[in-house]
């Protein structure tokens, strides 16, 4: 259901934000490779965003906004 | 030799600059639409670097690597949360329905669409006079930023008027010629560029000192908590309310919530928006782990002096320093010549045309904006020599400033029971609230650790939603546009 849907992504959009900084490396000095641990968390985070936000695109785009009378996902760009 | 190289390098790069808005000049419709939003035709590539390097000012260049020498590389995550994530988000929840209802009405700013759905040329005039309020300050710092770095570069050979003057004689020369098309290109080559001379310097360093490994190590002699995430300014409240605040504020500034209309198609949408957090990562981790890394290496800047150009005239040749205060000035220009667009155009728009004369006819519009381009650079130019106070602190809480209107804003896309008197409240007493804290000192900046901008645009969210719970609509409102038939095709 598309309700259902739009709940998932809210949830998917505030873990990505929540967890950006990770909050559970708190106090944490380990340095791997030259850099602390948790600049590479974060790193590895962006890129994790990067390929979230390309599977909203493909699969939900429009969601919670577009109101046409099909559904976003089945129907192509057509512009 | 070393000053002429120097001053060959900035001005060579500026005049590119020119060239590029000079090849856009050729294309351009004497629209105002054309002007104002390249006839809503962006593609990816150039949507992605606009965006990205209107978004980032001297303030990454300058100031982050400054914060991050004094207190660690923590703001990394802050600007990577903040511009990579939040934005990111809201570059769909605000920016893809604001172009949906931009291509269906015709919609140039944010003010626009406000006064239609609301039916209120009040509510319009004053998010036009709220924003420039921020912005015209904002824009000060950056000239203020471009005279400092100039004076810095030559050793003063080139004063700190002549360099924001011949800054400013530039935009002010390819943004009136070229518009939004001129603007939007030249970003792209400033932002490749800025990216391109962060990497540079960073890598060179690194050879330099013998690799990340010694340059942390030595951060961690000199200054082992830096390394630990959090301590010092880094509290998460501080974390938190700037990135909220800041990530927010950035998508009401009005060279950025312009860009939401600009795309050429839902596809190229997609794409900017999918590629964002990466390109965000690319900047951020170079520039700020260099700002961190100068205080391990011995680099003395004392609170208010660039570290950026202190490190790299210790390890990379003065040709080289010369690149990248024109990245510097890239940085800069990149977000001055889109803000002088866009406050032109809420003023000729949201508060020129319907206040003044309403039957402007297309031909007048497009000129009046140009005028305006020219009134408002020259304006803050003027406004920079003297630098005022009131000023300076308005420009540094610009975006604090701004994020009191998201929330409004958001809203009322999203509710259709949000009335007229409910935003007006909500924007108006956030605002008031916002200024007060930064003007009047009974009230205070800071509330258990959160800012007071974070505190505004809670305030303004109770009272947006609370006031049109409790009122009706006026009967001039159009409460479905923002609502039905909203779709792609």
């Amino acid at each position: 259901m598309r309700r259902v849907e739009l709940g998932v992504w809210i949830a998917v959009a505030v873990i990505l934000v929540g967890l950006s900084i990770p909050w559970f490396l708190w106090g944490t000095a380990t340095v791997v490779a030259g850099l602390p641990v948790w600049v590479w968390w974060h790193v590895g985070w962006m890129v994790l965003a990067s390929a979230v936000f390309r599977l909203f695109a493909t699969r939900a785009w429009g969601i919670g906004i577009e109101t046409g009378e099909t559904s976003p996902a089945s129907r192509g760009d057509t512009r | 030799m070393s000053l002429s190289l120097q001053l060959g390098i900035v001005v060579g790069y500026l005049v590119l600059a020119l060239l590029v808005g000079l090849v856009a000049y050729r294309l351009t419709d004497r629209t105002a639409e054309d002007f104002y939003l390249a006839s809503r035709t962006l593609g990816t590539v150039v949507l992605l670097f606009t965006t990205f390097a209107t978004l980032l000012s001297a303030f990454t260049f300058f100031a982050g690597p400054n914060l991050a020498y004094h207190n660690g590389p923590e703001w990394i995550l802050v600007m990577g949360v903040m511009d990579g994530i939040i934005f990111a988000i809201l570059w769909y929840v605000v920016g893809y329905k604001q172009w949906l209802l931009g291509r269906q009405y015709d919609y140039v700013t944010l003010g626009e669409m406000l006064g239609d759905r609301f039916g209120s040329r009040t509510l319009r005039g004053l998010v036009a006079g709220i924003s420039l309020l921020w912005l015209f300050p904002y824009v000060m710092l950056q000239q203020v930023g471009a005279g400092t770095a100039l004076e810095a570069l030559t050793d003063g050979a080139v004063s700190y008027a002549a360099g924001a003057g011949l800054v400013t004689a530039f935009m002010i020369v390819y943004v009136v010629l070229a518009g939004m098309r001129g603007i939007a290109w030249t970003d792209t080559l400033q932002g490749a560029f800025m990216l391109l001379v962060t990497w540079a310097a960073t890598l060179w360093v690194l050879a330099a000192v013998g690799g990340p490994e010694v340059a942390t190590a030595g951060l961690e002699e000199a200054a082992a908590e830096h390394l630990a995430l959090g301590g010092g300014l880094y509290t998460p409240q501080w974390m938190v309310s700037t990135a909220i605040t800041i990530g927010f504020g950035v998508a009401m500034f009005p060279q950025v919530n312009q860009r939401f209309f600009v795309a050429g198609s839902k596809t190229v949408f997609k794409r900017s928006f999918t590629l964002w957090p990466i390109l965000c990562v690319l900047l951020f981790v170079p520039a700020f782990m260099l700002g961190a890394w100068a205080r391990g290496l011995g680099i003395e800047a004392a609170v208010g002096e660039n570290v950026l150009p202190l490190i790299l005239a210790e390890y990379t040749p003065l040709w080289f320093a010369a690149v990248v205060v024109a990245g510097a000035m890239a940085a800069m220009m990149s977000s001055s010549d889109s803000m002088l667009l866009s406050g032109s155009s809420y003023f000729t728009r949201d508060l020129y045309r319907p206040f003044v004369e309403a039957d402007l006819p297309a031909r007048r519009e497009d000129l009046l904006a140009r005028a305006g381009v020219v009134v408002f650079a020259v304006a803050a130019y003027l406004a920079s020599l003297v630098n005022p106070a009131t000023l300076f602190e308005l420009g540094d809480a610009a975006f604090s400033g701004f994020a009191q209107l998201a929330l409004p804003v958001m809203v009322a896309l999203y509710w259709r029971r949000t009335t007229r008197t409910g935003i007006l409240v909500g924007v108006v007493a956030s605002q008031a609230f916002y200024l007060s804290s930064l003007f009047v000192d009974a009230v205070p900046a800071s509330y258990a650790g959160w800012t007071a901008g974070i505190v505004g645009m809670l305030l303004g969210l109770v009272l947006t939603v609370g006031v049109s719970a409790v009122t009706s609509p006026a009967a001039d409102e159009r409460r479905a546009i923002y609502f039905d038939g909203l779709r792609a095709d």
